[in-house]
């Protein structure tokens, strides 16, 4: 590689719009974006957000409406082999050539791409055992679980050392431990040098696995940034939550005071209680002191964030406080020390961080596609 | 690096491996390929050649008549199913085609690598006849030696034009519909090929005659006995002009790989 090529973003997309045929619609419509060499770039949305369009101008097999798209410098439109040479695709669904076994697999590709028999005849063996596939080489690939054909497909990726890499929902029906060997294979291809490009609907290994991510949505990107600075989208994101046993629950007047003394705190925006003992059956009676204001859902909604789905109190008394306020990390000594004041005692204090499925959905909306 | 290679020499290493993928994977079914080409064929060699001569329902010349257009038939089926029938594999549900795709090469070169080596898999087939034929038929075994040459370009000639036909049909078909295809299109195609009867005869029903014309089969049968049938009792079989049937199977070859280069881009390139 030469200077001036490794001075080019890995991919570079300009201003691309996508119309198919008979739509009336644009399904890419206006998406700029560049990928940095050695970045792994997330590309997020619902179904029908544009980011297998996208992928597919970045890999040949969608020809734009207008605008541009390269590769490590090289235009897409104007040099398709050129492109095709640098470039791996992982699709979401297995492609494999079933008509092969799984070695050969391999070592076609390799020979579709000019890489000699000696070396792709070596490298073969080498990435299926890498990839614990070396048992099984001579099979066909019909006995595969889907586990093992995605595995097949980043092997056959690899074969002819690509500079980026696309990978197209990689862990998608997935079992966890293919997961996390995909997730520890991923990581250690980019460390190698490896630019990759990956769509998933799945928000934590986007973040887990993105340097940055972009939120696409009816063809636009919405948000193009790291994981960290997106959370930082969502208004109350971030939040202390904090679970005391209180001295008396028939005490409104302390209980008041308690929330008083945790909104007080420097930074917090708020304070919700969050599972009352009235909502428990064991529960003696209902608090005198109603909770402050309406209990509402707040962002987490029903999505099932760990306050929403926390254990119900075994034992009365039990309250949960949530305090929003963006350093809510650096809150947890003087909240413990408010509800200590109090009278209380503390059972269980986490910090609560936004995470990019909520990112998502505030942007995307939670209406199904 | 690799990088350094021209695109055009890329192309041509992705083109040779294309063709050894599709050499490999034949190879390892090569009895159930020359079964399913030859099956047909060795039965209308026996019934045809042998039975209806031995009980005087035919003219012991009539199999000299017959034998090209089963070599026509036998190529003209082997080629299109050397194509069509991977092509809705590889364009099907799980696109086993995409890996070629993205080979570093033109995507016509794709389609090209398909016609070349589905028009060998038919000349094969075509060829495996003649052996099958002479020791089937003994003594009744007739063709003439002196037009090999142009026998050879026959074979070849047929097979690509069949395989254009393939090509066409594999990019237009879904899987759903490829039995009714084979009923629809085999069935009219093998009837008004002049396989089992020469063209020259129709003359008598004038409108059928003209029909057989829109066939390429009737050229590649005809063209074969041309280069096949002998002098019989000293005159030889009229057939379809030599130059006319390599015209018209020329241009079916022409106009099915564009056109089927045209359909396989817009199942492949959005």
């Amino acid at each position: 590689m030469t200077e001036t090529t490794t001075n080019l973003p890995a991919i570079e997309v300009r201003d691309l719009v996508k119309r198919y045929q008979k739509s009336k619609t644009n399904a890419v419509d206006g998406v700029t974006f560049s990928v940095r060499r050695g970045e792994i770039f997330g590309l997020l949305g619902p179904n029908g957000a544009g980011k297998t369009t996208t992928i597919g101008v970045l890999i040949t097999s969608v020809i734009p409406t207008s605008g541009s798209a390269s590769i490590t410098g090289i235009s897409v439109a104007g040099d398709p082999i050129g492109i095709k040479q640098r470039i791996a695709v992982v699709p979401q669904m297995s492609n494999l050539d079933r008509s092969l076994k799984v070695r050969e697999i391999l070592t076609f590709h390799a020979a579709y791409h000019s890489v000699s028999r000696k070396e792709r005849e070596a490298k073969a063996d080498q990435i299926l055992d890498e990839l614990g596939l070396g048992e099984r080489k001579n099979e066909k690939v019909n006995r595969y679980s889907g586990g093992m054909a995605q595995r097949l497909m980043i092997a056959r990726a690899l074969m002819h050392s690509p500079d980026v890499l696309f990978l197209d929902e990689p862990t998608n029906n997935l079992d966890p431990q293919s997961r996390l060997f995909l997730w520890d294979r991923i990581r250690a291809l980019n460390q190698q040098g490896l630019t990759i490009l990956l769509t998933t609907h799945d928000m934590m290994e986007a973040d887990k696995l993105c340097d940055r991510v972009a939120i696409m949505d009816h063809g636009r990107i919405l948000v193009n940034d790291t994981p960290a600075e997106l959370k930082k989208m969502i208004p109350g994101g971030n939040a202390l939550e904090i679970r005391v046993r209180l001295a008396d629950p028939a005490d409104g007047a302390a209980r008041e005071r308690l929330i008083h003394a945790l909104e007080a705190l420097p930074g917090v925006s708020k304070v919700e209680e969050v599972d009352a003992p009235a909502a428990a059956g064991s529960a003696p009676g209902p608090p005198a002191g109603a909770p402050a204001g309406p209990p509402r859902p707040g962002p987490w909604g029903s999505m099932g964030g760990p306050g929403a789905g926390a254990p119900v109190p075994e034992e009365p008394g039990i309250v949960t406080y949530r305090l929003y306020a963006e350093t809510a990390g650096t809150l947890a000594g003087a909240a413990a020390q408010a509800v200590l004041s109090a009278g209380a005692e503390v059972r269980d204090l986490h910090v609560k961080q936004a995470t990019l499925e909520e990112v998502f959905i505030y942007l995307t909306g939670r209406h199904l596609r | 690096m690799m990088r350094a290679r021209s695109k055009f020499s890329l192309a041509v290493s992705a083109f040779f491996a294309t063709i050894e993928r599709d050499v490999v994977v034949t190879g390892r079914e090569f009895i159930p390929f020359l079964l399913q080409a030859l099956m047909q064929p060795l039965f209308f060699l026996f019934i045809f050649g042998k039975v209806l001569p031995s009980i005087g329902l035919a003219g012991a010349n009539f199999v000299a008549l017959l034998l090209p257009g089963i070599v026509a038939l036998t190529t003209l089926l082997a080629a299109i199913q050397g194509v069509t029938l991977p092509l809705v594999l590889d364009l099907g549900y799980a696109r086993e085609i995409d890996d070629r795709l993205l080979a570093p090469m033109p995507v016509w070169l794709v389609v090209i690598e398909k016609v070349i080596f589905a028009t060998g898999r038919g000349v094969i087939a075509g060829a495996v006849i003649f052996p099958l034929a002479y020791w089937m038929l003994g003594d009744h075994y007739a063709v003439r030696s002196d037009r090999i040459a142009i026998l050879i370009g026959m074979l070849l000639l047929t097979a690509c034009a069949a395989a254009g036909i393939g090509l066409v049909m594999g990019t237009v078909v879904k899987p759903e519909q490829i039995s009714l295809m084979f009923t629809l299109i085999f069935t009219p195609l093998l009837f008004t090929g002049c396989t089992y009867y020469p063209w020259g005869a129709l003359g008598t029903i004038r409108w059928f005659q003209v029909l057989t014309l829109f066939n390429p089969l009737t050229y590649a049968a005809e063209g074969l006995r041309f280069a096949m049938v002998p002098p019989i009792n000293g005159h030889t079989m009229p057939t379809l002009g030599i130059w006319w049937v390599l015209l018209a199977l020329s241009l079916s070859v022409i106009g099915t790989v564009i056109l089927g280069t045209r359909t396989f881009y817009r199942r492949v390139v959005s």
